[in-house]
């Protein structure tokens, strides 16, 4: 059926990163992977798999290059407005009763989701009692996270899922425009914590209220998906909240029935055992 | 008996070309189906499999992440979301837009010629677009079987006249024939 050699190859290369540099891709799921893998040969210049294991067990410049290849960093402000929606119409109330909300968003990329979370839970009147620990196996996008700063040409775009979002007043109203850049307000910043957490080989560090990890783990086998499904669980104070993506489930996880649906399409679940 | 999987790939136009070969498939057809049409990132009400399983007898889904390949069932990529074959179930994707479009057809054929090689049969239909012409190179190249659209019955004739130019097409269609063809092919094969 499929490509026998390649397969191979591919096995080669993220064994080969593993045992050399102890970053683990060898349990990603395979299909999209294998795209990712063929981005960085082309990108390379070289022309099979194991060209580019040679060159990155030799090359750690190129090792970093495939390292950023690898790990997928596509976000956006306010991605599925409705999911923004759903969160203020279906967790905002749940929260609101806690004196202090700890909220971890696990892979969290260039930061577009984090600061989309914050600007939400301010307008809610939440904001001073959180903390967002906001974590990501790459440190490149967590420097970048941090500095709030994004390209001024896709602000047009978040304004619209903004406002999609159910949001209250100007996503202007939350940063500066600078030439070709918008420079986000420093203080929705105050409560977040941007950390590097690699979600393959790292454990439970705190207990959360909320873990939104959306559009992660469909880039993992349904191996390391089990386990990240423990690691969140053990994370998680009983009737606390998880976020998937959108088409994401806890089907056939070992967990599957220890979450409520709060929103099925959503998939937004709290923990009930 | 062979594991076989139809996979197919449409844009503008796409949806009433995709409504007519699901509605002349038989009701017993034995092969999956995984469907790319290109729309909004914002259709999120599920509208599409719904519309096309009033004109279907096999049952119609949105796919979702690691969801099983079920045979006899058909599959439609949901919205602003790549699909992928990863073995035998679906994988999905947020990467970057391929030839502007999440979902891409190339991504789709790519990835099903890889997984499921001679056993795949690929289906271009109507699209302004040349999305699904990679695609249909890397099926070729594994072996796979390649339909396409006659252009003369495609409301855009660019993307079925892309995957013509760009490899060796097995049969050339109309689309009215479409399932039939189909049909046809599964009986031969079983």
């Amino acid at each position: 059926m499929s490509d026998a050699r390649e397969a191979l190859e591919i096995e080669l290369l993220t064994e080969g990163i593993f045992r050399h540099y102890g970053v683990d891709f060898r349990h990603y799921a395979f299909a999209s992977l294998r795209r990712r893998v063929w981005n960085s040969v082309h990108a390379e210049k070289l022309v099979t798999v194991t060209q580019l294991l040679d060159r990155v067990l030799h090359d750690t410049d190129a090792m970093e290059r495939l390292l950023l290849q690898l790990s997928v960093n596509v976000t956006s402000m306010f991605r599925d407005p409705s999911f923004y929606r759903a969160f203020r119409d279906k967790v905002v109330p749940l929260l609101r009763s806690y004196p202090f909300i700890r909220i971890w968003h696990a892979g969290c990329s260039t930061g577009e989701e984090v600061y989309s979370m914050a600007i939400l839970l301010e307008e809610e009147g939440l904001y001073e009692r959180s903390r967002l620990y906001a974590t990501d196996m790459n440190e490149a996008v967590l420097a970048q996270a941090r500095k709030g700063i994004f390209a001024m040409n896709v602000m047009p775009e978040y304004a619209k899922n903004y406002a999609l979002a159910g949001c209250k007043a100007q996503l202007s109203d939350y940063y500066l425009a600078r030439y070709d850049f918008a420079l986000f307000r420093q203080s929705l910043r105050r409560n977040v914590v941007f950390a590097h957490h690699n979600l393959v080989t790292d454990g439970s560090f705190n207990e959360f209220n909320v873990i939104l990890c959306r559009n992660v783990m469909i880039y993992f086998d349904r191996e390391l998906q089990g386990n990240v499904h423990r690691l969140f669980h053990a994370s998680l104070r009983r009737f606390g909240v998880l976020a998937l993506g959108r088409k994401e489930s806890l089907r056939g996880t070992a967990h599957e029935h220890d979450y409520a649906e709060l929103d099925a399409v959503e998939k937004i679940f709290r923990r009930s055992a | 008996m062979e594991r076989v999987l139809v996979v197919v790939g449409a844009s503008l136009g796409g949806f009433d070309a995709i409504a007519t070969l699901l509605s002349t498939l038989s009701a017993g057809f034995p092969w999956p189906l995984a469907i790319v049409q290109h729309r909004s990132a914002e259709d999120v009400a599920d509208t599409l499999p719904v519309m096309l399983q009033r004109r279907c007898a096999l049952p119609v889904h949105e796919a979702e992440d690691k969801d099983p390949i079920v045979n006899g069932h058909v599959y439609v990529a949901p919205p602003d979301y790549h699909l992928l074959i990863d073995g035998g179930v679906f994988a999905l994707s947020t990467e970057a837009r391929v030839s502007l479009a999440r979902p891409s057809i190339d991504v789709l054929f790519d990835s099903a010629a890889a997984a499921f090689g001679s056993s795949l049969v690929a289906v271009v239909l109507t699209g302004a677009s040349s999305d699904g012409a990679f695609g249909a190179q890397r099926v070729k190249a594994a072996g796979g079987t390649l339909l396409v659209q006659d252009p003369a019955t495609a409301e855009s004739r660019v993307m079925p006249l892309a995957a013509i130019g760009a490899a060796a097409v097995d049969q050339i269609v109309p689309i009215g024939a479409m399932g039939e063809y189909l049909n046809r092919l599964a009986a031969t094969r079983r």
